[in-house]
């Protein structure tokens, strides 16, 4: 007889499992990272697999651990997205000196993210995002010779504790006040008392900063510029794709008594996220910096989505971020790779990409154009289920300040195909070559970005699980 | 007849033209695709006569419906009615002669086709499509193959003005988009127009939701004040681009302005008419004035589009079953006209390598057919009977005369009195272009070639089928005008 655990903590297991192989690896004569490296590439799809294992669902230590076939399925996107950098990074991370160590630290976060995903109890959330945090401060800091990247680095680790302790002073608020730490023990007692609304606000904070939702946005551009393209991939999808997942839970499970004090929170700061995300994205040069400004920007829009307080929106947010990992990652991808081989990595060093290396220029496009949000690419889906998320509440000022800011973001992704298909450069970027492991990744991604959304099971399938 | 086929035969073609390296192959893949589809467009023709005259009068025929997504009700629901059939003849017939005046492009030859497949596909989804799901899936599928086509192989201020249309377009789409949210939640959860066309929405709520799509759709068909991105547009866009955007894309909004705001939501219609009128009076008079100061033949070509598109605008604000089955003639009339009228100026520009009138003189010496074209396609332009501008024309002034108060007679005189100055700009231009004594370096040019020939004639055979026999598109276009009008005064 297999004790529970092992079915529920599968995921949990097998991310430990390989993270103390790495550790033997370490501690052992060593492996050079060209045979290293597609040993880890499976694990981390053997990862990706074993969510598929089998459909369980229950609890472990009182309540302490959930799992539903819906945290399942978080928990598959986030270890897709982690597989695909590990694949499309290759460039990077066959270069790095210390392979190991850096799957050891992704993998670790991974772990946090997917307790985090889990937790029933706000101690263990809040142990839990620590661990989903910090070893990301460490990756960042992983170009050991530029100096961006330790400024990166001590960015990430300030802010990152700066959220915390405004999270630990929310938390202890609401225990004071409910004398529960329990998640499905909180709903009962919140009764919108003026020191729990001072409470759900400061964990609110502490959300908005790891989402980087404006006002607190401002560590972003600079994480995202100085840390590597790998760990910026990491810190734009996966980071932001699991914060957003508990984000919901907490706003629709836990706090749903306050729903009104933070629909308006929602309401005002999806509009400022989305105004202010865009309209910086529109001055950038610096290729990271642009998508992160993006990807800000990108938050505003699920912030959209979120506000809906149904599980239509709740759908439409995993179905985006599905989308947004293979959108986002396509497009980091390219920057890594341009940015491995001819250390390029501005928008005017981009101009005429698609006269030396047609097959980048394609990628990049489609993704831009799914980040945009133009058919015929997933993104198209996934921002109008968003926008058709956010109508549901009777509130149509919100998606007429989404739409308009959709004309803004298709104005600076275009700055892009511009300099890619249009612009004339007398130092283009040279042809290079793309390793088959990262091509055979940027087709996958594609091929995931034109069909995803035409693919309405899927979507039909999240819903059932949400609902 | 299964319409599905419209859609496979683009996407096949566009995947045989991506497949395939050699650019001749490509080419005739691309002409061959685009035949086979104007032969099917005129199957589909033959086929709905048919079943009409079999007496089955359901609104649409050939109708498909499959889920799409269960939990928000989005079905591929695709059918056709008379207008959808004229508007899918018209793109195939537009995209044939793209194909063919576009032999010469050599720079990323493969990547051009695509995307000209692919706009084509566009247009054949939207018209075909009942849902307004999948309608703005296809509306908006078309925006990055203008926006690249104009970009990379325009001429001009070609990147400003692709960033134009496509801004503008985007907007135009963020506002149907809205229109389309708030319709949706409030007729039960549906995208399908024919649902929401037997869902009751208050007359207020129309009023609000209007608008929005009227104007998203207006900035697709150059509804004043939005239709800035025209000029730029067109005149920036190589020459298939500009017969696409002016033949196909700026219809693409004239049926959405009618199909979607005026069918959907009638009492919005008649709460706004008034304003249609003036804005579509003031975009023929100012059109056809912004024309007369124009020099080089593209912005003249632009501007009378603007003119032009606006009599159609008119005719829907109009609000009578003549005027609505001239604003749908009118389109298609435009058109096929617009579409031959940029290719007989890539022709001419192709061999003077200008395009401003005072620049050129006598060319019907030289070629003989090309400047008989754009005799033939300025005549249509100014309404000559017994081509299709005249027939269409005609209808809408028809049909506006029924109104009978002094506010829509004074719009009708109005939009009759830019008649003679089309004349004056038509006649300018095109006697200055082909007219005159000819320049010494223009002796040595050459007439058309088999492709240019077989393209003019496509449009031409459209513009006399229709300038000589209006009755078969009048039959096919007054049936859906009666359903729109039964639904404005029941």
């Amino acid at each position: 007889m297999i004790p529970d655990f092992i079915y529920l903590m599968r995921s949990e297991l097998v991310v430990t499992l390989i993270i103390f192989f790495l550790l033997f690896v370490k501690i052992g004569k060593g492996m050079r990272n060209s045979s290293l490296l597609p040993v880890i590439q499976f694990l981390l799809l053997v990862n990706f697999l074993s969510h598929f294992a089998c459909h369980c669902s229950g609890n472990l230590f009182g309540n302490m651990f959930l799992v539903t076939s819906l945290i399942t399925m978080q928990k598959a996107i986030l270890s897709l997205a982690v597989y695909l950098i590990s694949l499309l990074c290759t460039e990077w991370l066959k270069k790095t000196e210390h392979l190991a160590e850096f799957f050891l630290l992704m993998l670790s976060a991974l772990l946090g993210m997917f307790f985090l995903l889990s937790s029933g109890n706000l101690l263990i959330f809040y142990l839990s995002l620590e661990l989903a945090t910090i070893p990301v401060a460490a990756m960042a800091n992983f170009d050991l010779h530029k100096r961006i990247s330790s400024e990166a680095a001590m960015k990430m680790i300030l802010s990152s504790a700066f959220s915390s302790g405004i999270l630990l002073f929310g938390i202890s608020l609401v225990y004071g006040s409910t004398g529960t730490l329990s998640f499905s023990a909180l709903p009962a007692l919140l009764n919108g008392s003026p020191l729990q609304i001072m409470g759900f606000v400061f964990l609110f904070t502490a959300f908005a900063f790891k989402l980087s939702i404006v006002p607190f946005h401002l560590w972003t551009a600079d994480v995202y510029e100085g840390a590597p393209v790998a760990v910026t991939s990491f810190l734009s999808v996966v980071s932001k794709g699991a914060i957003a997942f508990v984000f919901m839970t907490f706003l629709y499970k836990v706090f749903q008594p306050l729903h009104t004090t933070w629909y308006n929170l929602i309401f005002i700061l999806s509009i400022i996220t989305m105004v202010i995300g865009n309209l910086f994205a529109l001055r950038q040069n610096n290729i990271k910096r642009f998508l992160a400004f993006s990807s800000i920007a990108q938050v505003g829009f699920i912030l959209v989505g979120i506000s809906s307080n149904d599980p239509g929106g709740m759908t439409a947010v995993i179905f985006f971020i599905l989308v947004y990992v293979f959108s986002n990652l396509a497009a980091f991808g390219v920057a890594d790779v341009i940015a491995v081989s001819t250390g390029k990595e501005t928008i005017e060093d981009y101009k005429g990409l698609y006269a030396t290396n047609p097959f980048l220029g394609w990628i990049l496009a489609l993704s831009l154009f799914s980040l945009a949000g133009i058919p015929p690419t997933a993104g198209f889906f996934g921002k109008l289920f968003l926008l058709t998320a956010g109508a549901s509440t009777g509130n149509y000022w919100l998606i007429i300040i989404a739409g308009l800011n959709m004309v803004i973001s298709l104005y600076y992704y275009l700055k892009l195909v511009r300099a890619m298909f249009m612009d004339k450069n007398e130092n283009p970027i040279p042809k290079i070559y793309v390793n088959r492991t990262v091509k055979w990744a940027m087709v996958l991604c594609a091929l995931a970005i034109i069909l995803l959304g035409m693919f309405s099971w899927l979507y039909d399938h999240i819903h059932s699980l949400v609902a | 007849m299964n319409l599905h086929i419209i859609l496979l035969l683009p996407l096949l073609t566009a995947a045989g033209v991506l497949i395939s390296s050699n650019k001749q192959v490509i080419r005739m893949i691309s002409l061959f695709g685009s035949l086979i589809q104007m032969g099917l467009a005129l199957a589909l023709y033959f086929a709905f006569t048919a079943e009409r005259t079999a007496g089955i009068a359901t609104q649409m025929l050939f109708e498909q419906n499959y889920t799409l997504f269960t939990s928000l009700n989005i079905h591929y629901h695709i059918g056709v009615d008379g207008i959808s059939v004229a508007m899918i003849m018209l793109t195939s017939f537009v995209v044939v002669a793209g194909v063919l005046v576009s032999w010469n492009i050599e720079k990323m030859t493969r990547e051009f086709y695509f995307l000209l497949v692919l706009l084509a596909l566009g247009a054949y989804g939207f018209f075909i499509s009942l849902d307004l799901f999948v309608m703005f899936f296809f509306l908006e599928i078309s925006v990055i193959p203008k926006y690249l086509l104009i970009g990379v192989w325009g001429s001009g201020k070609k990147e400003y003005a692709a960033n134009k249309l496509a801004l503008m377009l985007m907007g135009g789409s963020a506002l149907i988009l809205v229109g389309m949210l708030i319709l949706y939640f409030n007729a039960g959860h549906t995208f399908d127009i024919q649902q929401i066309s037997q869902s009751v929405i208050g007359g207020r709520l129309q009023n609000i939701i209007f608008p929005f799509l009227f104007l998203g759709f207006g900035v697709f068909t150059a509804l004043f004040p939005l239709h800035t991105w025209v000029p730029d547009g067109h005149s920036s866009a190589p020459t298939a681009g500009s017969m696409f955007l002016a033949g196909i894309s700026m219809k693409l909004g004239g049926y959405g302005c009618l199909r979607v705001a005026t069918y959907l939501l009638p009492e919005g219609a008649k709460e706004y008419a008034n304003i249609i009128i003036v804005l579509s009076a003031i975009a023929i008079i100012y059109g056809a004035f912004a024309t007369m100061m124009q020099k080089d033949l593209k912005y003249i070509n632009a501007y009378s589009s603007v003119s032009h598109v606006g009599f159609s605008l008119l005719g829907i604000g109009m609000l009578t079953q003549t005027a609505i089955t001239g604003a749908l003639m009118q389109m298609v009339s435009h058109g096929l006209m617009t579409a031959l009228f940029f290719a007989v100026i890539g022709m001419i520009y192709d061999r003077t390598h200008t395009r401003m009138t005072a620049e050129m003189g006598g060319l019907l010496k030289v070629m003989p057919f090309i400047a008989t074209i754009l005799f033939i396609v300025g005549l249509c332009s100014l309404g000559l009977p017994g081509l299709s501008g005249f027939v269409a024309e005609m209808t809408v002034f028809v049909g506006s005369w029924e109104n009978a108060d002094t506010f829509h007679r004074v719009a009708t005189l109005l939009a009759c009195a830019s008649i003679v100055v089309t004349a004056v700009y038509i006649l300018r231009a095109v006697g200055q272009t082909a007219m005159g004594p000819i320049r010494t370096e223009h002796l040595s040019l050459g007439d058309a070639k088999w492709n240019e020939k077989l393209a003019a004639i496509v449009l031409l055979a459209g513009i006399l089928a229709i300038g000589i026999m209006p009755y078969w598109l009048n039959d096919l276009l007054t049936g859906p005008a009666k359903i729109i009008m039964d639904r404005i005064h029941p």
